[in-house]
Formats: structure tokens, sequence, C-alpha cells
């Protein structure tokens, strides 16, 4: 009986000193030890969303796979100048220009929803972009995915004969785009935006209400601050504007090559482009200038954000402009 | 008389193996670990105030040996302002390169601090500390607050963005503070 015990003590005596000499060696490494004890906790945790796919919501002049962050009011103002070929007369175009102004808000992480207003056309848009699928760091998603959808009216004056009547409906199109896009690395990103237009009403007879569309960009970080820019819309021929004996009807694939600087609150664009308006319906399916004769506009977005929601925790926090 | 006597030694034998035990749970609960840690830094200027939190953060304290460890993710930092936080991650801290900064030192007057009695322990703490791939080594001062089982680590101290090759940019050198408050608030939990 007593021997019994006293060997369960001692047992258990062995058990201790043993435990202590554990310790003794795992000390004896210090905090490399620690460390790579805290690395492997961590590791199990972290596969976060890749960020900053592109620097703003645009590429240049289409949509970009970004939204605006939750309760964040991205206020935009877009200016294409005149063509560039146009000569001293015009100054290279800096005397005429269209200009978009919108503001565009995050209803949550993955919706939001934007209005503007182009002095070409007198037209009014709206649109709503919804984030499907986010690409992961660590794995698992490869790419993102985001669904536009874009309404739009031109309220443009326009003369016909008392006979006829003008519905409000001949003035609307809208936009189906889905964006496909991933960040390779921290410097190049690439998208895909396979595009649907429908116009209620088109200029010529024989001209297509819908136009099919294949858009593809991408950006190439020069420096932290700096991007350099490209999208391009490929027109499936069928659905092109091509109207026999009238030239300069046909539609040109819309070609925009940009440069992204960034200053803190704000993000500026310079661009070049052959596209005179800045949304899509007119971007994708109406643009007209060839690049190869030079009718190119130069042309400045200039993105400002406000936040309007606080986001969690910060209700005590000290942030603030003096 | 016998059965008595035969009951002492049980007694005993149970008692002798309890404080065994105990001290063998106490022998190895000399760590204190966190996964949930904040981690608070603030930048003043007269233009703009900005405060960022972080409570991503893993810590272990090493009673026995005073070794302590601190791992902070980068992108776990939260701002107010979303841009802010793009504009942080992309192009001061590299988050990409960089994605931790970590402390990695010890508590130089351990004998200070009595790991099991409650109360608050002002330590120094030396060691080395890595932001955007920089290692440089520092003295910080902090205080062990103990609590039963949960040990709360506070610390406060300056760290200089020039010092570990974060570059402002002279555009927005104004509303950058020079030094940066970092904020340690982390509660361990003996392990």
């Amino acid at each position: 009986m007593h021997i019994r015990k006293f060997i369960l003590s001692v047992f258990v005596l062995g058990l201790g000193s043993f435990s202590v000499q554990a310790q003794g060696n795992d000390t004896g490494n210090g905090d490399d030890d620690l460390m790579a004890m805290l690395e492997s906790e961590a590791a199990t945790t972290a596969n976060e969303y890749t960020t900053a796919t592109f620097k703003t919501t645009r590429i240049a002049n289409g949509h970009s796979i970004e939204n605006t962050a939750r309760g964040v009011l991205d206020f935009r103002v877009n200016h294409r100048f005149g063509l560039i070929n146009s000569g001293l007369k015009d100054f290279f175009g800096l005397d005429g220009a269209t200009t978009r102004i919108g503001f565009d808000y995050g209803i949550t992480d993955w919706l939001m929803v934007g209005f503007g207003r182009s002095s070409f056309m007198k037209e009014y848009d709206g649109f709503a972009k919804l984030r499907l699928l986010r690409q992961k760091e660590n794995g698992g998603m490869p790419f993102s995915l985001s669904y536009m959808g874009a309404i739009s009216v031109q309220t443009n004056e326009v003369n016909l004969p008392d006979t006829l009547e003008y519905y409000f409906s001949n003035r609307l199109a809208y936009v189906n785009q889905l964006l496909i896009a991933r960040k390779f690395s921290n410097a190049l990103s690439l998208q895909l935006m396979p595009t649907h237009v429908h116009y209620n009403l088109v200029n010529y007879k024989n001209e297509p209400n819908d136009v099919i569309a294949l858009g593809i960009g991408g950006r190439l970080k020069v420096s932290n601050r700096i991007s350099l820019t490209a999208e391009y819309y490929y027109q499936f021929e069928e659905t092109k504007r091509f109207v026999e004996g009238q030239p300069g009807t046909m539609t040109r694939n819309p070609l925009t090559i940009g440069l992204d600087i960034e200053t803190g609150g704000h993000v500026f664009q310079l661009l070049f482009s052959n596209s005179t308006a800045i949304s899509e319906r007119n971007l994708v399916g109406q643009t007209v200038n060839d690049w190869g004769k030079g009718d190119i506009h130069f042309g400045f977005n200039i993105s400002r954000v406000f936040t309007i929601v606080k986001p969690k925790g910060f209700e005590n926090s000290r942030n603030k402009i003096w | 008389m016998r059965i008595n006597l035969n009951q002492a030694y049980m007694k005993r034998t149970i008692m002798a193996a309890l404080i065994i035990c105990s001290s063998v749970v106490n022998g190895l609960a000399q760590k204190y670990m966190t996964r949930t840690g904040k981690v608070t830094f603030f930048s003043s200027t007269p233009v703009e105030n900005i405060e960022a939190f972080n409570n991503d953060v893993s810590g272990v304290v090493d009673a026995k040996s005073g070794d302590v460890a601190f791992i902070v993710p980068i992108k776990s930092f939260k701002f107010e302002k979303a841009l802010m936080q793009e504009h942080f991650n992309e192009n001061y801290m590299e988050s990409d390169k960089f994605p931790k900064a970590d402390f990695k030192g010890r508590i130089t007057q351990l004998n200070a601090v009595s790991f099991g009695k409650d109360g608050n322990y002002p330590v120094q703490l030396q060691g080395k500390l890595t932001i955007h791939g920089v290692t440089k080594e520092v003295s910080l001062p902090g205080t062990i607050t103990i609590k039963g089982n949960a040990l709360t680590a506070n610390a406060k101290f300056l760290v200089k963005p020039t010092d570990y090759g974060i570059k402002i940019p002279s555009m927005v050198e104004s509303k950058i503070a020079k030094q940066i408050e970092v904020t340690v608030n982390s509660v361990l939990n003996r392990k």
C-alpha cells in the first residue's frame, strides 16, 4: 500500500521535474521561440481580400473593380477638352470641353451607387455597382467579379416636325457590364469588361439597338503614387454602327491611356482618349473619333472623397481636421 | 488504529501530490499570450490629427525569462477614412512587402515584477523594433498589470517614420507628424 503511494509520488515528482526541464529548454532559445510560436498562431488567421487593384473606381473613362467604401462620398469632376488636332485656332482643343460632375456613394462595402450630369447631350446618368466575388490574398478566389448597371437619359433639344412625337423613352439607354479583375502583383492589375449597351432609339434605320463589346483594361504602378492605365473596348462587328454613304457615322473602338496621380485625399487622372463623352452610353457604343487621324481628347478626372458615416469604433477617436 | 494511520498517510500523500501538481501547473503556465491585443497610433499636427486602431496584435510574455514578443499585422490598422487606410498600406507602410511590424525583447528588471501577485509594475523593455523592414534597437518604458491570470501590457512611445525608411512626400508633410505616438494596450492571458 505505502509502496504504491511512494511510487506514485515519485512518478508525479518525476513528471514535475521533467516539465521544468522542458521549460528550461524552451526559454533557453529566448524570444526567437516566442516569435515562432506567435507566427504559427497568426498564420492560421489571415486570408484577407486583395485591396487596391486599381487606384480609384474608374480605370480612366470606364469603371474599375473598385468600389467606394461604405459611408464614403466621392465627388468626381471629369473634364474632356476638344480634339488635340484642332490646331491653334482652338488652342489644340483647350477652348472646347465637355464636363461630367458626379457623386458616388458606398451604401455598403459591396454596393455603391452614383449619379452624374454630363454637358455632352445634356445627359443624366445613374448607376449601381455590386461586388459579387472578391479576390483573396492567400489563395482561394483568384479574381474579383462585379456587376455594373447604368441608366442614362439625354435631355438635349430635339428638333422634329410637329407631326412627330418624341417620347421620353426615346432618350434612354441602358448599360450592363461585368467587371472581372485580377491583381497579379503589386504593380500589375488587369481587368476584362464584357459590356452590353441598349439604346431605345438609334439615329439610323439599320443601326443596331444593342451594342456588345469586350473591354480590357489595366494598370501598371510606376511608383507608389503614380500608375499608368489603359482601357480599350472592342465592339463586335455586327453590333457596330456603320451606315453606307455616311463615313463619319462609323463607330470606333474607344482607347484611353491615362496616368493616375494620387495626392493625399485626391486622385488625379490625366488621360488621352478618342471618346468625347464620359459615360458608358457614349464611350462604348458611340465613339466616332479615330486615334489614327489624331482625333484625340486630352482630359482629366478629379476625385475627392468625404467620409460621411464614421466606421464603427471611431466614435471616441482623436481624429480631427483643424 | 491501523485504519487511522492509513487515513493520515492517505491525506499526507494527497496533499503532497496536490502541491506537486500545482507546482507543475505553475511551471507550465509561465507564458501570457494574446491574439487580440490592441495597438493604436496617433499622429498630431496643427492641420490634422490621425488615429488608427489595430485589434489583431499577437503578443507573448514569458514570465520566467522576461522575454517579450509582439507581432502587429499592418493591414489590420483601421482608419476612419477608407482612402487613408489604403494609402497607409500602399504608399507608406508598403504592407504587401512588409506585412508585419514586430518587437522582440525582454523586460530588463524582471525581479521587480511579481507575476503571482496582483498589482501594477512599471518596467523597461529592451529589444528590437522592426517596422517597414527596418530593425532598430530600442528601449521602451511600459507597465505590466497583473490581475489573476491576466497580464495587461501598457506602453506608449514615439516612433519617427523616417527612422524606419518610411517616406513622406513634401505635399503631405504638414499633415503627418514627425513623431508618431504608438500606444500598446493588450490583455494577455496565462497559458
